[in-house]
């Protein structure tokens, strides 16, 4: 969770000072990721969203060619040619990170066929935003994978923002995992601040997707503490809120329970957040240094 | 491997023959779509397959273009080879986004081929109206990573099709629904494969050319049939593939001839017959002694009232007159 916070952290900075393009950060929803990529197996395949570094990095993704691909540079995941959130990394069954909102509901199903027709026994996760909820393919995705019986655990990753527009403003319930009764399906709401929370319900909910073969929404209820993307003032947020979320940081939340149990010292913590540094210190700089793609790498792979 | 019947068979059948071949050959080969299982598509296009193949591989879906689309799509990144029916391809306007951007950009993007392909009727002359009539190649042609394809026999539905299928990039396949049981052909023994991007001489001709496709191939044919019994003759080129274009053939026919006539059924205005036209006033100049002509349906909706239709369609009335006047200059 902290290499995601300060990879994610870095980055705006990175744009601050003219290093890297502007980005959409999951700053605040790194338990959400984190404990959802911890409930899956490393065979099992993800499709994302634009707020994609925390699913990546969970799930092994290499910070340096992360941030290589963010700057566009050859050794980035795509080879600098999607660039920042548009990452898509077949060695680490991320099928698609989608910046057009809803894009990863549209292909889930589609991933889950395969997986169903080769019988395997795999599972398909997709996290969306609350902004992708209002999209109508949310409702066709849910509504096939229910009919046909596919094994997709659609995880809502519910951060109270759409761009610049509060989650309250474009629905009426509070809850969008109760909208899984409507496809037949099971839905669940975890507290998506709360690491083990998230593992507890996403181990329980992948286990059910597996064994069932039948879609899961579970939803995980947490919040963007940052903007929409880089430079943002979020003027536009109520201070009052955004402070009693800030005050439910969820790694702040993790480290405070941990080091009251004894699981964890402060001088463990300090030590892993230098690990961190030290290993983002040499991502950014090995990113930085490569090369950008040849220009030969325009007109290839348009079409074989 | 399925021989194919002798004797004479419909674009229609042709769709069919393919679909089923392929499917026979390669177990990976899957078909989506609406009323395309138990119905047998709304065209019939699929009939039968769902007792050959069964539901597994032949696959009813509810009325969901971009889900259709999208589960096309990740399907194929985990190695299935999806067909997808858009009912009419009028339709695939709902799964734009799915197509022109992450079947489209996938390659691109990341070295990984979406191998789809996305067909159904298209074209109008049956009354179906606005919504039921487009000819929308001209939406997807200037996408780069898609191919666009619109076969006018029997043995080309046949044969791109298969090649269409046996693609590893995303192809778009538009079957003119007017020449379903119309165009009528004899299917070469084996495969019969087609290759995508290889334009057909359909007439040669000294005297002028005439570059188009789909359902305006046989009318083309009719014209330069008619044309010949005024001593002019012209050479006529089925482009079949639209996206990428057969260039070459174009040019060399133009060279020969000097004169170009392009006649299309979708609207007038930045289409695929616009390229065409560019593509002779950029490389072709030399050679040509005329302006391009074009011969298009107007820049209106496809009409419903059958006069409308008719006047909306290049007919022979408005080729032939085109083509004198290009004779003549």
């Amino acid at each position: 969770m902290q290499l995601i916070r300060s990879f994610e952290e870095r980055s705006a900075a990175s744009f601050a000072e003219g290093r890297s393009p502007g980005t959409c950060t999951c700053v605040g929803q790194e338990a959400s990721a984190v404990g959802v990529v911890a409930a899956l197996r490393e065979d099992d395949l993800i499709l994302t969203n634009h707020r994609s570094a925390g699913h990546l990095l969970a799930r092994g993704a290499d910070p340096g060619r992360l941030m290589a691909e963010v700057m566009g540079r050859a050794t980035g995941y795509c080879g600098g040619k999607s660039g920042t959130l548009h990452v898509s990394a077949k060695e680490l069954g991320v099928i698609l990170t989608s910046t057009i909102v809803g894009g990863e509901l549209s292909l889930a199903p589609g991933v889950a066929l395969s997986v169903s027709m080769k019988g395997g026994d795999e599972i398909v996760t997709c996290f969306f935003g609350d902004g992708a909820a209002c999209e109508g393919i949310f409702h066709e995705a849910l509504n096939l994978a229910a009919v046909w019986k596919l094994p997709v655990l659609f995880v809502c990753e519910n951060n109270e923002w759409q761009a610049f527009v509060h989650r309250r403003e474009t629905m009426l319930t509070d809850d969008i995992a109760s909208r899984a009764s409507a496809y037949g399906i099971e839905g669940r709401t975890v507290d998506g601040n709360d690491v083990e929370a998230v593992l507890a319900a996403a181990t329980e909910a992948a286990a059910k997707v597996r064994a069932t073969r039948m879609p899961f929404l579970l939803e995980t209820k947490t919040y963007r503490l940052r903007g929409h993307f880089e430079p943002d003032d979020q003027g536009y947020v109520d201070k009052a809120e955004l402070a009693s979320w800030k005050a439910r940081d969820p790694i702040a939340a993790l480290r405070a329970s941990l080091l009251e149990s004894g699981a964890l010292t402060a001088g463990g913590a300090a030590a892993i957040e230098r690990r961190v540094a030290e290993r983002l210190d040499a991502a950014f700089t090995f990113a930085a240094d490569s090369p950008w793609p040849s220009l030969d790498e325009l007109t290839t792979h348009v079409y074989a | 491997m399925i021989a194919a019947p002798s004797g004479e068979v419909t674009l229609l059948d042709a769709v069919r023959i393919a679909l089923a071949e392929e499917m026979e050959r390669d177990g990976r080969v899957v078909l989506m779509g609406e009323d395309i299982g138990v119905y047998g598509g709304a065209f019939k296009a699929s009939a039968g397959l769902l007792e050959r193949f069964g539901p597994k591989r032949v696959i009813d879906t509810p009325v969901v273009e971009e889900a259709i689309v999208g589960a096309a799509i990740g399907a194929s990144l985990r190695g299935l080879r999806p067909v997808v029916e858009m009912q009419f391809f009028d339709f695939a306007s709902r799964a734009f986004d799915m197509i022109t951007n992450f079947a489209a950009k996938h390659r691109y993007r990341t070295g990984l081929g979406v191998p789809i392909v996305v067909r159904g009727p298209s074209g109008g002359g049956v009354q179906a109206g606005p919504f039921h009539s487009q000819s929308p190649e001209g939406y997807f042609a200037r996408t780069p990573g898609l191919a666009v394809v619109v076969p006018s026999t029997a043995q080309d539905a046949r044969g791109l099709l298969k090649a269409a299928i046996r693609d590893d990039d995303p192809v778009l396949f538009l079957e003119h629904k007017l020449l379903y049981r119309r165009a009528k052909g004899t299917l070469p023994e084996g495969d019969g494969i087609v290759p995508i991007g290889k334009a057909a001489v359909r007439r040669e001709g000294r005297d002028l050319t005439i570059v188009t496709w789909g359902a305006m191939v046989p009318l083309a044919l009719d014209g330069a049939a008619e044309l010949a019994r005024e001593g002019v003759e012209a050479e006529v080129i089925d482009l079949r593939t639209l996206l990428p274009m057969d260039e070459g053939t174009v040019l060399e026919s133009v060279r020969k001839t000097s004169k170009a006539l392009v006649l299309h059924e979708e609207s007038r205005t930045l289409g695929v017959g616009a390229e065409a036209a560019a593509l002779l006033a950029e490389k072709a100049f030399e050679w040509l002694d005329a302006p391009v002509v074009r011969v298009t349906a107007p820049d209106t909706p496809v009409p419903f009232a059958p006069a409308l239709e008719a006047a909306y369609l290049p007919g022979p009335a408005t080729l032939l007159a085109a083509a004198r006047k290009l004779a003549a200059y």
